[in-house]
């Protein structure tokens, strides 16, 4: 089962996923308000004269769960664009498909995929 | 025979685009439209900030403040709430992709609560998954899915049983575990110690986990996201393994389940926190 991890591994992912977010606004993610607050979290909550703390490890488990949230947001769209995301062919495609070999994009993709998870 | 008894009353003008007769300017057409689903809004802001007001943090797109469905202001009490629902509406690009949003879906039925639910009936609705509970359900063959589920699930039982002071047997009829009605009390009178944005959240989850012990490890933080999601998903999973994984169903559906339970469960535990700071002073 996995465990939780160290707080710097988790707080590399949170930031690698704000870089993600912010790639394409063009802003950069330091001037971000969920950045400025992450690393103002992880500071506070590192200087600690607790050995075992109990704050420390509730911050790491919502930081382990927001990252969980914002990688699986991301796969969850990358996985809708590249399968779902096509819609409806519009009245002159449907009307030129019956020149072509008619496999829809879908089928396509999966028929590929297939063929290559099998030779793997 | 039967066109001639249809008289419009219009002479089948508007049959026939043809202009209203009194008007002397030509009508401009409509251009045609490619279809484009319904739900898709452009993104209309160029800033996500947040502010504080009486109630607590509302968030403004550019200057204007969001509200909910019901057009109430959205106010959520705790910061890093806000924080993560600024990030994702400053995360949509281009189109408004909503189905992605789910913190603030689930602040917009905590603000809205559109089924006037409320704590009894939200704490009703997550024990009444307990009688079917996915950990409590085991199947009697193939034999390796029975160990499977065994080696995985009766941990869990076990941790809640001795967490809670409770009792939970697991089944294999149709019928399910039979929940001792003191098990029941203690359970809800746990819920209820949670206030009522929380129990949405709470609900939420039991609702995509479909195990009311499961939520109740992530929420106690004895599980994490993904340990709670293949846990909730253990049939998939070994048929997965047995007969191979199918990208476009299964990781889309394992994707999606992780996302909204990551999103309840840090719904629960953010509405169900309090923050203080206390500094020490050096004694000189």
């Amino acid at each position: 089962m996995a465990a939780l991890g160290s707080p710097a591994r988790t707080l590399r992912g949170l930031l690698r996923e704000l870089r993600y977010l912010n790639a394409a606004t063009g802003r950069p993610y330091r001037d971000t308000a969920a950045y400025r607050y992450l690393v103002k979290a992880f500071r506070a909550h590192r200087v600690t004269s607790e050995k075992l703390c109990r704050a420390q490890h509730e911050l790491h488990f919502q930081a382990a769960t927001y990252l969980c949230l914002l990688r699986s947001i991301r796969e969850h769209v990358a996985l809708h664009q590249e399968f779902h995301g096509k819609g409806e062919r519009s009245v002159e495609e449907s009307a030129g498909l019956g020149s072509k070999p008619v496999v829809s994009h879908v089928a396509s993709r999966i028929a590929v995929r297939y063929a290559m998870d099998c030779v793997t | 025979m039967w066109r001639s008894c249809l008289r419009l009353r219009d002479g089948g003008r508007r049959l026939l685009n043809l202009p209203p007769a009194g008007l002397t300017a030509s009508v401009p057409r409509a251009p045609a439209r490619a279809y484009a689903p319904p739900t898709e809004r452009k993104r209309f802001y160029q800033n996500v900030s947040i502010t504080q007001g009486e109630g607590g943090f509302e968030i403004n797109l550019d200057h204007r403040k969001l509200k909910t469905p019901q057009a109430k202001l959205f106010t959520v009490p705790s910061e890093a709430l806000a924080i993560a629902v600024a990030t994702e509406w400053d995360s949509q690009q281009d189109t408004i992709k909503f189905y992605t949003m789910h913190l603030t879906t689930l602040c917009n039925t905590s603000l809205d609560n559109p089924t006037q639910r409320n704590k009894d009936q939200l704490i009703r609705a997550a024990v009444k998954f307990l009688d079917t509970d996915t950990i409590c359900y085991r199947v009697e063959e193939p034999e390796t899915l029975v160990e499977l589920q065994k080696n995985e699930w009766d941990p869990i039982i076990e941790w809640a049983e001795e967490r809670y002071g409770i009792e939970i047997g697991s089944s294999t009829s149709i019928m399910g575990p039979s929940i001792p009605a003191k098990t029941r009390e203690v359970l809800i009178s746990h819920l209820a110690s949670y206030n009522a944005w929380a129990l949405q959240g709470i609900e939420f989850v039991v609702t995509q986990l479909k195990s009311m012990l499961l939520t109740l490890g992530l929420v106690d933080r004895h599980l994490m996201v993904e340990q709670a999601v293949l846990l909730s998903r253990l049939e998939e999973e070994y048929q997965i393994q047995k007969w191979g994984n199918v990208e476009w169903a299964h990781d889309y559906e394992l994707q999606e389940l992780r996302a909204r339970t990551a999103a309840g469960a840090l719904f629960v535990h953010l509405c169900s926190e309090s923050t203080t700071v206390k500094h020490k002073l050096l004694q000189d």
